[in-house]
């Protein structure tokens, strides 16, 4: 058997050291090596996918992106690795940890539940988005693309516009277009006071919408579309959300 | 025996110099007043004439009553309260005899009306003295659950085992400094279980911060920076127990920990005369107001300020230029 690869991701270095310590006594009975360690959730994506991770352990409080959402970001990844949950004391996460059957260890850690969780993860299910979701339902600070075995994160203020296209959901931000696995709906609700629906197939950022114009003629019908900042073409809204949309121009 | 005496505490004379005191004094006072003229007068016009002839021999009576009281209030502490109650009788009745002739030479007057001036003001100080009795009564269990609630709001588990589990982490390494965190750590929760109604020193309370401050460090390394300005001569100002560490951890907890890169917790603290101005301030994001535990902390610290210091205590916060800041007021006081 091949030994299992661990990466380490928490804020604070004594907390980073001290896993390793934990890790380092649990050799005999697990082989593992660590693979690697990150002091918050971007780099601890960058780095789970370099490192080809087999289990991740991080901390659920962080900055910058909790590790709730940093686990919603690895899944993204062709082969995403186990994840075991550190908190020092939320009860609220360890109940969801507990019903959902999702591996935790409480700070600080002991060997024997380290070893335990090591050896459960390496075989267990990931967690599934709608778990994680459930367990912290604030609206997360990025998109994440997974592009040639990296994680790309683009964060939530930077888009510009979601629009639905037969099988992906293209996101637009000032520079790029990024092909994401996401639903509109979904987004529509995890975003409701961010993004505002246009169109069936199209959801565009409030703050930036500047204005609207009378749209070329489609289908004999001239109807409205949206000025954005930061973008030069034009977005149709559909007749129904005409009535919900017009009220937001800035 | 701990247990019982901390439900009640010991009856006392109010702090006289507490501008809070002084206003019930002169409020109850006038009320009584109006009440006794509204009850020996028959018609309204009648109540007038009460009403300034009472105010006449009446006020300044009370303002004599007032300063003295005042002046007097470091020699009335050290009585205890019966000696206390009976110089404050004395007082009064002492002023209102003192008095006496200048009324009585604006419009006559004879040792019956002394009397029965002397009466009303020995009924009026025994009125006074119960509803401050009362008044004691009625915010002692408050006080002790005030010190139950600063108990559960103080100090986060979160605190606790993350500082726990970085002490764990120097031990094979450093044992040293694990051994000197261990002591803070230890110092921290004897202050923090002790009985803390009494007030501390303002340099007590500082020096419980910097214990508090060490703990994260060790966690939180270079992401935490704090800027002391201690004026040196609010050292032995009389505060609180835990008036600023609770701030000082919320200032950990929402202004440095939800950043990546370091962060500026500043303390100031200045005497001004007879006040005393604390002000802290850290960075603020916005986005993580969610965490929890910052009201209630705020809310125990305001509560036990009045309780301590009535009106003339305040506790500010406001947001300015992304930097959350909160400013306390109080009364300069020593034990000397």
């Amino acid at each position: 058997m091949n030994p299992i690869r661990v990466v380490i991701v928490d804020d604070e270095q004594p907390a980073r050291s001290r896993l390793r310590e934990l890790l380092e006594d649990c050799r005999a009975e697990l082989p593992h090596s660590v693979a690697g360690e990150a002091a918050n959730g971007v780099e601890g994506l960058q780095v789970a996918a370099s490192a080809e991770a087999d289990v991740v352990l991080v901390d659920i409080h962080m900055p910058e992106m909790s590790g709730i959402e940093f686990a919603r970001h690895l899944q993204v990844l062709e082969r995403p690795p186990a994840v075991i949950f550190v908190t020092a004391h939320d009860q609220y996460a360890v109940e969801a940890f507990e019903v959902n059957a999702l591996d935790y260890l409480t700070k600080p850690v002991r060997a024997v539940r380290l070893l335990a969780a090591l050896k459960k993860a390496a075989s267990g299910a990931r967690p599934t988005r709608a778990v994680l979701e459930s367990i912290d339902p604030a609206p997360r600070r990025h998109f994440s693309v997974a592009e040639r075995g990296r994680v790309t994160l683009v964060p939530v203020s930077e888009v510009i516009y979601l629009r639905a296209e037969l099988k992906y959901v293209t996101l637009r931000t000032r520079g790029r277009e990024h092909l994401v696995e996401e639903a509109l709906t979904q987004v529509e609700q995890e975003f409701g006071s961010v993004f505002v629906r246009i169109h069936r197939n199209c959801l565009v950022a409030r703050r930036l919408i500047r204005g609207f114009e009378r749209g070329a003629e489609t289908e004999g019908d001239a109807g409205w579309s949206v000025v954005l900042e930061g973008l030069d073409e034009r977005l149709p809204v559909s007749r129904r959300q005409w009535a919900q949309v017009k009220s937001l121009a800035g | 025996m701990q247990s019982i005496r901390q439900n009640h505490l010991p009856d006392a004379l109010p702090d006289f110099r507490n501008l809070g005191v002084i206003s019930r004094v002169l409020l109850s006072v006038n009320a009584l007043a109006l009440l006794f003229a509204l009850a020996r007068s028959r018609e309204i016009g009648e109540f007038a004439v009460k009403v300034t002839e009472i105010a006449g021999s009446l006020e300044p009576v009370l303002l004599l009553v007032v300063v003295v009281l005042y002046t007097a209030s470091a020699l009335l502490e050290r009585l205890a309260y019966a000696q206390g109650l009976v110089a404050v009788f004395a007082i009064v009745l002492a002023a209102t005899a003192a008095l006496f002739p200048l009324q009585s030479s604006l419009g006559g007057g004879d040792w019956r009306e002394l009397a029965w001036n002397l009466g009303c003001a020995a009924l009026g100080t025994g009125a006074v003295a119960w509803y401050f009795h009362l008044r004691n009564r009625a915010f002692s269990p408050a006080i002790s659950e005030a010190r139950l609630q600063a108990l559960q709001a103080r100090i986060r588990p979160h605190f606790l085992f993350n500082s726990l589990n970085a002490v764990l982490s120097l031990i094979r390494k450093d044992p040293k400094r694990a051994e000197g965190a261990l002591e803070d750590l230890a110092e921290l929760f004897r202050t923090v279980m002790a009985d803390n109604r009494e007030l501390i020193t303002l340099r007590e309370e500082l020096s419980l911060c910097r214990q508090y401050l060490n703990l994260e460090q060790l966690r939180l390394g270079d992401r935490l920076r704090v800027d002391w300005r201690v004026d040196p001569a609010a050292d032995e100002a009389l505060v609180p127990p835990m008036v600023l560490q609770p701030l000082v951890e919320n200032a950990v907890y929402h202004g440095i920990e939800p950043g990546i890169g370091p962060g500026l917790i500043e303390v100031r603290i200045e005497r001004r005369s007879d006040r005393l101005w604390l002000q802290l301030t850290n960075p603020y994001h916005p986005d993580y107001q969610h965490r929890q535990g910052n009201h209630m902390a705020l809310a125990n610290i305001r509560e036990r300020l009045q309780l301590h210091f009535d009106v003339e205590a305040s506790l500010n916060t406001r947001i300015d230029d992304g930097r959350y800041e909160i400013g306390i007021a109080m009364p300069y006081r020593t034990s000397a």
